[in-house]
């Protein structure tokens, strides 16, 4: 029973990098645009799933412990996909690296502002967040992280998801074929901030511990990494990236000296595969496809 | 009843530049006219103010009678103005059929929900949007190209891919920004013919921007002149080879001997 | 009256710092249009260079500084040419995500080679304050540190010798052309990659001026420094007009007085989130900033 303790936490873990990754995904990768402060959205999902569950409902999260789950990981969605909408208006009038850096900015000012509220207990986190359904737990976290790729790969075949992409191939032109630009923009960043939101959901009661250093930029970073080794815009390439990202540190866990350069490594890794393979893990995979295409022809 | 496209005063400024002058241009349903000019007349920032993506100084642009000055372009183009672009602006990585689709999603009929679930409307509609960006390629010949990376094609079928995808937003007008540029002199006699074909097939009316003379002498039924934002003639293709002012613009000569041809 | 001042003079000994940094990320990005997320660690790695020429091969202070700077000038050239050169033709998230990359790996290497708790800072100079009401009686109470004043004169001159480089120097001329047309300075003869070499090296030399700066103001330094100090220092410089060099000076004044009244003044846990709030209230209203001019798309 023991290896069980260790992989069922590390399966949720990965499940909801899967979803945070599946999240960044659509906002840069199918839209083009580039979103560096998305733990932002992540704490915000995580600290409002955790009220829910802890300060709104106590009584009905003992009762009803799955429906209370779903409910509480909903409000972490539904308020980080409000915070996108609210971040989102004024930002995505910017463009390209002007966006990133408010993007940051945002993402640092969330986590300073739940640093100074007392009602999540400020830079004392937010303790005794129960884990709802218990054993059943590892169950909703896949449920949900299937639910979120299949919805955004459905998304992402239809009118709309069309309309994203054609954003990110040529913003004039979209424009000039009749599609709302900033609607869709916006559309792009409040669905990516409320899949984050989920994933912190599941996050605050899979820790039971929340904090607001769970959520400074370093995480931003650690979800741009996991869509640039699998291949931006494409969500298997997220899958990939996330699972990568989460498992390597647990593959370096057997040296301690290899275990304490880990981010060391992911910063490597994240130059490395700019340089060498821009389109990451499914680039290089639709290479290879593409000339074995070739020989066969 | 009232113009399709009504122009008037049109001026814009950029910084100290006045980009464009004054200029009134009149087209009645199912015209083919042309917009000529030497390089750097004012030709495509008509256009883009037609389209939205620049907003006039001052001045008026009507559709139909109603003033759509200071629309976004989204807005514009549902209102019935298509364009292409000089410098081919496709959607590069997405297939030629998507493409098109990306112009048919006003019409797309069919809800968000019904998209996640796959439910309702959803698999109908898009089958007949697919169907009708399938018969909008096959009317220019691109069908067999449907599923390749627009990107992927050469450059004078990328061209007629532009046509297409504005054509499929379902335009009043159509507005070509060089479509022959870099054609050689066998594909410009095509695209010719084309051009006069789809005008007939959709029933639209055609303004086009053109450097070959001979493209728009022989299927232009009108012609402005712009030189340095000024409208400095308009006729018949007959009037305006014969018109001095055209002659000495496109010569260069005039008080500076300044080149631009 | 005094406690006003002594809030304006606290935040004008750290804008000295912030624009430092600020002129930095101000030149590269008015070259390259890149934002060197790195530009933050190279500050801290300048702060860390202090630290051993000082302690370690016990050099005086004003030694240590003309070998700092050069030193992480070089680290800079470096990474230009490793990182960022390849990719001078990629989409421009492409250089971007590298930079990100090479912050973590310097902050990662600092980490390691020097520990992740914080080093004090050898003091070259002796601790020395002066009351300024013992000049000016209205002004009772306001204290200046010698350190403060020695940062600010220090800044000031390295400030005044850039201005010399860029306005009177052969190479000078080249960046100012570079960052007006980069196609067209190509095309006539400047000889981009060392021009770019060497605004890189220059920026951080100034930043690394910076780090070993901040290091005697506040009497240690940390691997960590450079996140936050990168990311006002940008917002300095977008403040000031991205691209403008006495944007940048301007704009971290700006930035480090309104923290210092606010940290004076109210809550100074929110002292942080000053720099994003006026980032971001900037980019909203007035993206090209103070001192620059807005650009317009090519359709």
């Amino acid at each position: 029973m023991n290896y069980l303790d260790y992989l069922i936490p590390l399966l949720q873990l990965l499940c909801m990098n899967v979803i945070l990754a599946a999240s960044l995904n659509v906002i840069n990768g199918y839209c083009g645009l580039f979103s560096i402060g998305h733990a932002g959205f992540f704490a915000i999902g995580a600290y409002a799933a955790a009220a829910g569950s802890k300060l709104l409902m106590p009584e009905f999260a003992a009762a009803q412990p799955a429906l209370a789950l779903i409910a509480c990981v909903m409000i972490g969605a539904a308020a980080a996909g409000l915070a996108g909408l609210v971040v989102g208006i004024p930002c995505l009038r910017l463009t390209g690296d002007y966006l990133a850096i408010a993007t940051v900015g945002f993402g640092e000012i969330i986590r300073i502002v739940l640093l100074n509220t007392e009602a999540v207990g400020a830079s004392r986190g937010f303790p005794g967040i129960v884990l709802l359904t218990g054993k059943w737990f590892p169950l909703w976290v896949l449920l949900f992280t299937v639910g979120s790729l299949y919805f955004i790969h459905r998304l992402m075949r239809s009118s709309t998801g069309r309309a994203i992409l054609s954003i990110r191939e040529d913003e004039i032109a979209a424009r000039s074929m009749g599609i709302n630009v900033r609607f869709y923009k916006t559309f792009a960043f409040v669905v990516g901030a409320f899949f984050a939101g989920l994933s912190g959901g599941f996050f605050a009661h899979h820790s039971q511990f929340i904090h607001p250093s769970n959520f400074n930029f370093m995480i931003s970073v650690m979800v741009l990494l996991m869509i640039v080794v699998g291949g931006m815009g494409s969500q298997m390439g997220a899958v990939l990236g996330a699972i990568i990202v989460t498992l390597l540190p647990e593959a370096l866990r057997f040296s301690e000296t290899l275990s304490s350069i880990r981010m060391l490594i992911f910063g490597l890794i994240m130059i490395l595969v700019v340089l060498w393979q821009p389109q990451g893990l499914m680039g290089f995979y639709r290479k290879l496809f593409a000339t074995r295409k070739a020989e066969h022809a | 009843m009232s113009a399709l496209l009504d122009i008037a005063a049109l001026t814009i400024r950029f910084g100290g530049l006045v980009a464009v002058n004054r200029v009134d241009i009149k087209i009645e349903k199912g015209e083919l006219v042309g917009l000529i000019g030497p390089n750097g007349a004012g030709k495509t920032t008509c256009f883009n103010m037609l389209t939205g993506v620049y907003e006039p100084t001052s001045g008026t642009i009507c559709l139909e009678g109603k003033n759509i000055n200071g629309l976004a372009p989204h807005q514009i183009c549902s209102k019935g103005v298509a364009r292409t672009f000089q410098n081919i602006r496709l959607f590069k990585s997405m297939t030629v059929l998507e493409n098109l689709l990306v112009s048919l999603h006003r019409e797309r009929g069919y809800s968000l929900a019904e998209a996640l679930f796959g439910l309702g409307r959803f698999g109908k509609r898009e089958q007949e949007m697919r169907t009708k960006a399938m018969e909008i390629l096959r009317m220019l010949g691109l069908d067999h190209r449907a599923h390749l990376p627009a990107s992927s094609l050469p450059y004078g079928e990328q061209r007629k891919v532009e046509i297409a995808r504005a054509l499929a937003t379902s335009p009043k007008l159509l507005l070509l920004d060089e479509p022959a540029a870099g054609m050689n002199p066998s594909e410009t006699a095509q695209l010719a013919k084309d051009i006069q074909k789809i005008r007939k097939d959709f029933d639209i009316t055609v303004l086009l921007i053109e450097h070959d003379m001979s493209l728009v002498m022989k299927i232009c039924e009108r012609i402005y002149v712009l030189d340095y934002g000024q409208l400095i003639a308009q006729g018949k293709p007959e009037e305006i080879k014969r018109d001095p002012r055209v002659i000495e613009a496109y010569l260069g000569g005039g008080l500076g001997g300044e080149q631009h041809a | 009256m005094s406690e006003f001042v002594q809030y304006l003079v606290n935040g004008f000994a750290q804008g000295s710092i912030y624009a430092l940094i600020a002129l930095g990320y101000t030149m590269v990005y008015g070259i390259l249009k890149l934002i060197n997320f790195a530009h933050g660690e190279i500050y801290m790695i300048g702060g860390y260079c202090g630290i051993f020429l000082l302690s370690t091969l016990g050099l005086p202070f004003w030694a240590a500084l003309m070998l700092a700077m050069p030193i992480v000038g070089i680290f800079a050239v470096l990474i230009e040419r490793f990182a960022y050169r390849p990719l001078r033709g990629a989409p421009r998230i492409a250089p971007l995500i590298t930079a990100i990359g090479v912050s973590i790996v310097l902050l990662e290497l600092t980490r390691l080679v020097a520990g992740a708790q914080p080093r004090p800072f050898p003091q070259p100079f002796e601790d020395m304050s002066y009351e300024l009401g013992n000049w000016i009686p209205a002004l009772d109470g306001v204290i200046i540190q010698r350190n403060q004043i020695m940062v600010f004169i220090i800044a000031i001159v390295l400030m005044v010798l850039l201005n010399a480089i860029v306005m009177k120097t052969k190479i000078g001329r080249a960046m100012r052309a570079l960052s007006m047309d980069f196609d067209a300075s190509r095309l006539m003869g400047v000889p981009i990659d060392r021009v770019i070499a060497f605004t890189f090296f220059i920026g951080a030399s100034l930043a690394g001026a910076g780090g070993m700066l901040v290091g005697m103001y506040y009497n240690q330094v940390e691997p960590y420094m450079g996140q936050l100090a990168g990311l006002k220092a940008f917002t300095a410089a977008v403040l000031g007009g991205i691209g403008v060099i006495p944007g940048a000076v301007i704009g971290a004044f700006i930035l480090s007085i309104s923290e210092a009244l606010v940290v004076g003044y109210s809550e100074s846990s929110y002292r942080d989130a000053i720099a994003f709030a006026i980032l971001i209230v900037v980019l909203m209203f007035r993206p090209w900033g103070i001192l620059g001019r807005p650009e317009r798309v090519k359709v």
